[in-house]
């Protein structure tokens, strides 16, 4: 018969031993595991048309994608997001509000690079049809959401907000264009 | 819990940006506030003064997902306000660009933003890699069910997004029948992939029973998303033109976008593929009721989850639908849009968009431009719904499941309607009632 103090010891002695292991494995995962290109996909004012060109993307490129980007952030399609460490953040859509002017500049200082996406985000338009709207085109329900919620004066297309590095313009997004801008992110990154 | 506060700032894997707040006072809820926070673009109000050929096309951008049902309600409502009928081959072209959109989008709903929650997983891409996986079977198919509903897209429109092809009167270029063929057979390709989705979600135990008003659109000649009446589950039946009678709106003061009520009952009503398969089943496509049948006999349902399920029968009612068209459509090439002087009048235009009726009316000046416009979006007329399934959800979980548990069954009840938020916030009311 072992003494239960013995028992014990022995008993946590394994457990160590499989800690140990178990660490050590995770290590070899880690160094394995290719480095990834971070991203993050944001959508603000605007009809996400681009948003949705890029899951029919997914159709042709999600298995391959998976290999060589992380979508950290894409609320559309995830629970858990996080916008820490991107290496580069898309953001589709017009700021209409200083609250979405205040996100975007924390997605700027998370971000090493920017590329904006489709037509709101980088021509404000459509999305910024209000700015020219006249005084008699501002009704009573205009004035009602305008006073109830926090818009902006104006809407504004993304720079007018943050440093942008790069455009996909269109509405939607220009497919080529999209795949040349993060093709081009995957070689700087070192990742193709 | 028995006290304190529940809130998600932003409900995932949905279109568009929406919130949840509950107060909870004694294990039971005090207060939910479902939240649309997307901004307005007053869209409505952008078109005015515009000639009504360029209207539809800039209000297909009201919504990224479902811009041809925005699309096709803005176009008819333009065509009836100047007296335009469509031709026999328009209608038919149309219905099968409108089936190539309901395959695409009822994918993306059901197989990227639902099916995680059926595996008990976060996202696709937490989805195993191994081939003999089922859910990465079903993601698979989900890629090749995509695909088709965009090619159809592509081939009678141009684009599944914002399409370039249909105007007032018709479409400004006709098909290549030369394509037809192609589509045809990758069609029959997915029908086994579509019927493994409909068992997928028939299998799924999820649920929440607890409103049984609805309206819908019903053709009693076909199953239908572009023509027929307006009905609701009291009996009631209307044209389009009556739309508004049937509703009365409620202004939520918190949200972006607002509500509606019964105008008969001032209960809250659905509107979507739930009420559309309880309610108009028997006028499926001969093989779709034929395939599906073993899955039929659960409609009519109240549970808010089988809207899942209806939207995977619908996808393959949209398929044999499409198959019908290509196999019979015989296409003149010469065929032109059908185009009137301008007149002065007021049009109206509904259609069931993938989650619901949607509502367009135009009135137009003599010189053609447009004076006066409106839209109704079905998400705005599932907000209440929504909010009063969400907190009965509360009321009979809080006891028995950590916050955790409680957020994600929350999320699962909103995707189960397929909101659309980018679609709830672009159109002005008028009339409001401060609930």
């Amino acid at each position: 018969m072992i003494f239960p103090g013995i028992a014990k010891h022995i008993y946590q002695m394994i457990i160590n031993f499989v800690q140990k292991i178990y660490a050590l494995c995770s290590i070899i995962n880690i160094m394995e595991e290719k480095k990834k290109l971070v991203v993050g996909w944001f959508s603000f004012t605007c009809c996400e048309d681009s948003t949705i060109l890029l899951t029919e993307l997914l159709n042709d490129h999600l298995d391959e994608w998976k290999k060589l980007v992380e979508f950290r952030y894409i609320r559309p399609l995830k629970t858990k997001n996080s916008i820490e460490g991107l290496d580069v953040a898309f953001i589709e859509g017009a700021v209409s509000s200083e609250k979405q002017a205040e996100e975007v500049k924390k997605i700027r200082e998370n971000a090493k690079y920017v590329v904006a996406i489709g037509s709101c985000a980088c021509t404000g338009m459509p999305s910024a049809s209000r700015n020219s709207f006249t005084e008699d085109m501002i009704s009573e329900r205009i004035s009602w959401y305008m006073n109830n919620f926090d818009y902006g004066k104006k809407v504004q297309k993304l720079d007018e907000v943050i440093k942008v590095d790069d455009y996909v313009a269109g509405c939607p997004m220009g497919v080529q264009a999209f795949m040349d801008a993060l093709n081009k992110y995957l070689k700087l990154f070192g990742i193709v | 819990m028995h006290t304190g506060e529940i809130t998600i700032d932003n409900i995932t894997k949905i279109e568009g940006s929406a919130g949840l707040k509950v107060t909870i006072e004694n294990a039971q809820v005090k207060d939910l506030k479902f939240i649309i926070q997307d901004y307005r673009r007053f869209y409505t109000d952008a078109v005015k003064g515009k000639p009504v050929v360029a209207v539809p096309a800039f209000l297909s951008r009201i919504c990224g997902t479902c811009s041809v049902a925005h699309l096709f309600a803005s176009l008819k409502a333009i065509e009836q306000s100047q007296g335009i009928e469509l031709t026999v081959q328009a209608k038919k072209l149309r219905r099968l660009a409108y089936d190539g959109l309901m395959i695409r989008d009822h994918a993306l709903h059901l197989y990227f933003f639902v099916l995680p929650d059926v595996l008990g997983l976060d996202s696709i891409w937490d989805i195993p890699d191994e081939a003999d996986n089922l859910g990465h079977v079903l993601l698979h198919d989900s890629y090749d069910i995509k695909r088709v509903g965009t090619e159809i897209t592509n081939v009678v429109i141009g684009a599944a997004i914002h399409a370039p092809v249909p105007t007032v009167g018709g479409f400004l270029r006709n098909p290549d029948p030369g394509k037809f063929a192609d589509l045809i057979t990758k069609l029959e390709a997915i029908r086994p992939q579509v019927l493994r989705g409909i068992k997928t979600f028939f299998e799924w135990p999820e649920s929440l029973i607890r409103n049984t008003d609805y309206m819908y659109l019903r053709n009693d000649q076909q199953f239908d998303f572009l023509e027929g009446d307006i009905l609701n589950s009291n009996g009631r039946r209307t044209s389009q033109n009556e739309f508004l009678s049937f509703m009365e709106k409620i202004i939520v003061p918190y949200s972006q976008s607002e509500g509606y009520k019964l105008s008969d009952t001032h209960k809250d009503y659905l509107v979507g593929a739930l009420p559309r398969i309880n309610f108009n089943k028997d006028l499926l496509n001969p093989r779709t009721a034929s395939d599906a049948a073993q899955y039929l006999g659960v409609f009519p349902s109240h549970n808010i989850h089988h809207n899942n399920l209806a939207q995977a029968i619908e996808l393959l009612q949209c398929v044999d639908d499409a198959l019908d068209i290509l196999r019979t459509i015989q296409i003149d090439p010469q065929e032109k849009p059908v185009r009137k002087p301008p007149q002065a009048g007021t049009g109206v235009g509904v259609v069931e968009a993938p989650r619901g009726i949607l509502y367009h009316r135009a009135t137009v000046d003599e010189k053609g431009m447009l004076v006066d416009y409106d839209v109704i979006v079905p998400t705005s007329q599932n907000q209440i719904a929504i909010e009063n399934d969400l907190k009965q959800y509360f009321n009979e979980n809080l006891a028995n499941k950590n916050e955790d548990e409680l957020r994600l069954g929350a999320e699962k009840i909103v995707r189960a309607y397929d909101p659309c938020m980018s679609c709830s916030t672009n159109f002005l009311k008028i009339d409001w009632i401060f609930k």
